[in-house]
């Protein structure tokens, strides 16, 4: 075992990072099973898997986070025990979270001097982001307030404060799920630029084109084990993806329908909703229609309102004042609760699975009732019918392939693909008039994913109006007919999918904050 | 360093286990704390915990003082299970005696059949009403609904104690501080001879089968079980929170409030200054030994029963003091707790970050 791995760093002189043997063990799950594999100086180095593949885990290892059950981190030729993100940070080696941890009320400034301890630092602090964030093309105004920025632009506080550090290794964990596709490109540039200085680089993702576009070097894990290493410039994404999910992938068939004389069966008018969080975003002027048999696609990044809009759609917001801005097959909805709503024939699913789209404490029975219980007439003078919902579960259960024991199940046993697979299929059952979902497959392995999008396809075709809010534009695309574009509360004009390139989308994505920065925008306007 | 950590799977037979394991725990400290009476420690815990179900009047004791505990204890559960935190049944209680016994002392010469469940009613009412103010509070202006319940027990108890001292005493009872007696219209027919086990305990087994009903087949407690679990998706299928803190204030106080008409139509006969040893506190007890389940509720009712007549059994065979019931109240609810921490969690030594060895 050693010495294959010595034979395979061979390929670089003396590898900054080496992983060998890595094995950790959560309460039932193997995370992390033998993994190895080196990183060379200035190397960039993607990470490929699946949700739950073991990723996080291994980076975790990594930057000193978690410590492993077995195995050795080399760091430059030396066995290193980190002794935590602070001990790893000192040797050079910087993260960005998936999530950042910025202060929302402080400015940039601020949050970036928070992680520095020296003195003499401290004095040059206000220099240095100034110098380092125009060095690499991540310009940030040291006196902003973070609330005040983008996702983008926060993202870059969160790497500008990596890059005081002068890293070594610099791992970047999903970073272009908040990022503009002309974010992503200066994004790629600067590690470019990072990684032709020596600095070498960890990017983890799950967006195959990124990786094929990015990485020179990529080592794929499934189910805690590194499955293969390639060259992602040689692969195509469909060749990884199924290194992935160590299966064939079939995408989803879509024929064009003909949606001349549809009848339209959503419809939102001028939706204005100010957010009552402080840091929320504020719905201004929605306007959209969707018809029958049509698929309209909502892409934005992060943040920009979606999750607002979905909520004044399934009636969690009730818009008292104007009844007439959401309209289901023609009536007046705005005003009403989410069982009205349903009653007339229209389904949600949330974007966030556990609690908010199924009560994961609860039975796959008692979840299928959770919103099925109008359409499928599960209650009987007053009582829940126990053995037609049990059939209700069991009919999900068998017709979206639904990996579990049995209606008896508790929903929060199961992953978060079989979870998804099971709260769409609770929805489509229904054959609902119109279907809202939020993120159809955020974090679902890509065959559960290519289920769902066949599934929406499938709901369309049968007549049913369906919107897809996605921050995944690979995903809009391959299942919408339509595409509107959401910025922090505005939505764009209506476009079909084949007259719109992935550059005007991503300007659009971008809103005020890149109308400012880049004149591109007023370019592709004009 | 302990830590807990959260089990990734929840065994279902400890969820039924854990009140029993607690029993037993609570059994042995009871041997040591005996011993240290300098009681022989066996034949103390034998007329403590066994004595009284010796004959077929203690028997019949326990099932009186098991009937108030059972109707709140179900009440309770109802709300607890929605996350509704009603501390406040004893003050519940205190004002259903006041508005059932009211009517009692009102109409004290009347021999008419509906006095009785009029009493009923209003006893309910009167609970209702109390509940309600923690309810309003809470919905409209957000106030935690632990605190207001909780000291409006203290206010009851005050106000209790305010009318049998002034308007409501017993004119011919020699200015003690208590109300006339009821009339035999105005009191729970007793269910078995030679005993005073009264109607009542037929209240609470309606209650235990309605409560039962409820939460295990109707749509407002499936509601009721989802907004506790998760208030999200509570929200995102239309389920009115607001709603069911009301449903469930109402219901725990009404019938605590029914709990204290059965008590002062029951066993006193009369209102007096107190009117109740803490049942109202006891059921937040019975409800979470009984796993917030109707059923569970009447075996934890007996069990808790079983502490306040063993303290009174203790006290005249071998005199210990009163307080021992209480104390194995407390001592029992820490043994509950504990084992239902242990069973969502799992204690580890040593530092969180530290490798353990010999993984899988």
């Amino acid at each position: 075992m050693q010495s294959e791995n010595n034979t395979q760093s061979a390929r670089v002189e003396k590898p900054l990072l080496s992983l060998q043997g890595i094995t950790k063990a959560f309460p039932g799950t193997l995370a992390n099973d033998n993994v190895g594999f080196d990183i060379g100086h200035g190397e960039i180095h993607a990470l490929l898997g699946e949700n739950g593949a073991g990723k996080s885990t291994l980076v975790k290892i990594i930057y000193g986070v978690l410590k492993a059950d077995a195995g050795e981190v080399i760091w430059d030729g030396q066995a290193m025990t980190v002794a935590g993100p602070a001990a790893a940070r000192q040797r050079g080696i910087g993260m960005v979270f998936q999530h950042f941890s910025l202060f929302e009320a402080m400015t940039v400034q601020e949050n970036i001097g928070l992680a520095v301890t020296d003195e003499k630092d401290r004095k040059i602090l206000r220099q240095s982001i100034i110098d380092v964030s125009h060095g690499y093309g991540l310009p940030l105004d040291p006196d902003r307030h973070v609330h005040t920025m983008s996702v983008g632009e926060r993202q870059r506080i969160e790497i500008v404060r990596c890059l005081l550090a002068n890293p070594k290794l610099l791992i970047l964990d999903e970073p272009t799920s908040v990022l503009t596709p002309q974010e992503v490109a200066r994004l790629f540039e600067t590690l470019n630029k990072l990684s032709s200085e020596g600095c070498a680089i960890l990017y983890i993702s799950h967006k195959l084109h990124e990786v094929q576009e990015l990485c020179e070097h990529a080592t794929i894990l499934r189910g805690g084990k590194v499955v293969g290493e390639c060259n992602p410039k040689v692969e195509t994404p469909r060749s990884m993806a199924e290194l992935m999910i160590g299966d064939k992938l079939t995408p989803p068939e879509r024929n064009k329908p003909d949606l001349s004389g549809a009848p339209t069966r959503l419809e939102v008018s001028n939706l204005s909703l100010p957010s009552d969080n402080p840091f929320g975003v504020d719905l201004d002027k929605v306007s959209f229609a969707v018809k029958g048999g049509e698929i309209l696609g909502v892409a934005g990044i992060a943040g920009s309102g979606q999750v607002e809009l979905m909520a004044a759609l399934a009636g969690e917001t009730v818009i008292a004042d104007n009844d007439d801005c959401v309209r289901i097959d023609g009536n007046a909805v705005a005003a009403h609760g989410p069982g009205k709503r349903r009653h007339l024939g229209a389904v949600f699913v949330p974007e966030e699975r556990n609690g908010h789209g199924a009560v994961p404490a609860m039975t796959l029975a008692d979840n299928a009732f959770l919103t099925g219980f109008r359409r499928m007439n599960l209650i009987k003078n007053g009582l829940i019918q126990t053995e037609p919902t049990e059939a209700f579960a069991n009919d999900i259960i068998q017709s979206f392939d639904v990996r579990t024991t049995g209606p008896a199940a508790e929903a929060g046993s199961l992953s978060g693909g079989n979870l998804q697979k099971f709260i769409v299929g609770r929805e489509v059952r229904q054959e609902p008039g119109v279907m809202a979902i939020n993120q159809p497959t955020w974090g679902v392995d890509a065959g559960a994913a290519a289920a769902i999008h066949q599934q929406l396809i499938d709901l369309s075709g049968r007549g049913a109006a369906v919107l897809v809010i996605s921050q995944d534009l690979d995903e809009i695309f391959a299942v919408c007919d339509h595409i509107c574009v959401m910025a922090e509360g505005h939505l764009s004009d209506v476009r079909p999918i084949g007259d719109v390139s992935v550059e005007e989308i991503g300007i659009l994505m971008g809103g005020l904050h890149d109308q400012a920065a880049s004149p591109a925008t007023s370019q592709a306007e004009a | 360093m302990i830590r807990l950590e959260p089990r990734q799977q929840h065994s279902q037979a400890m969820i039924y286990l854990s009140p029993i394991i607690a029993i037993i725990l609570t059994l042995i400290s009871g041997l040591v704390i005996f011993s240290l009476f300098g009681k022989n420690p066996v034949t103390a815990l034998y007329t403590f915990f066994v004595m009284p179900l010796t004959t077929v009047y203690s028997l019949t004791e326990l099932l009186v003082k098991a009937t108030p505990l059972i109707l709140i204890g179900v009440g309770l559960s109802i709300g607890f299970r929605a996350n509704v935190w009603n501390i406040g049944a004893e003050g519940q209680l205190t004002l259903g005696a006041i508005f059932g016994g009211g009517l009692a002392i009102w109409f004290h010469d009347s021999e008419s059949i509906f006095l009785l469940p009029a009493m009923i009613i209003f006893g309910a009412v009167g609970g209702m009403l109390y509940g309600a103010i923690p309810a309003f509070l809470r919905t409209r202006y957000g106030v935690n609904e632990i605190l207001t319940s909780l000291m409006l027990t203290y206010v009851a108890t005050l106000l209790l104690s305010f009318l049998v001292t002034g308007p409501w005493r017993d004119p011919g009872g020699y200015n003690f501080p208590e109300s006339r007696t009821f009339s035999e219209a105005g009191m729970m027919p007793i269910i078995l001879e030679e005993s005073r086990l009264h109607f009542g305990s037929i209240l609470a087994l309606f209650a235990v089968i309605g409560g039962w009903v409820l939460m295990g087949k109707s749509l407002i407690g499936f509601q009721l079980k989802v907004v506790g679990l998760a208030p999200s998706a509570a929200k995102h299928v239309g389920f009115i929170e607001n709603k069911l803190i009301w449903f469930s204030l109402l219901v725990g106080g009404g019938l605590a409030g029914i709990a204290g008409v059965s008590e002062v139509a029951g066993p006193i006969g009369q209102l007096l200054p107190s009117v109740s040893p803490g049942y109202g506190f006891t059921a937040i007890i019975v409800a979470f030994l009984g796993r917030l389940h109707p059923v569970g509720v009447v075996f934890a009712g007996l069990v808790m029963a079983l502490t306040y007549i063993g303290g009174e059994t203790a006290q005249i065979e071998i005199g210990t003091p009163a307080a021992v019931t209480g104390l194995f109240q407390g001592i029992l609810l820490f043994f509950l707790l504990a084992s239902d921490v242990l069973t969502s969690y799992r204690v580890r030594f040593g530092k969180p970050q530290a490798a353990r060895g010999g993984a899988s």
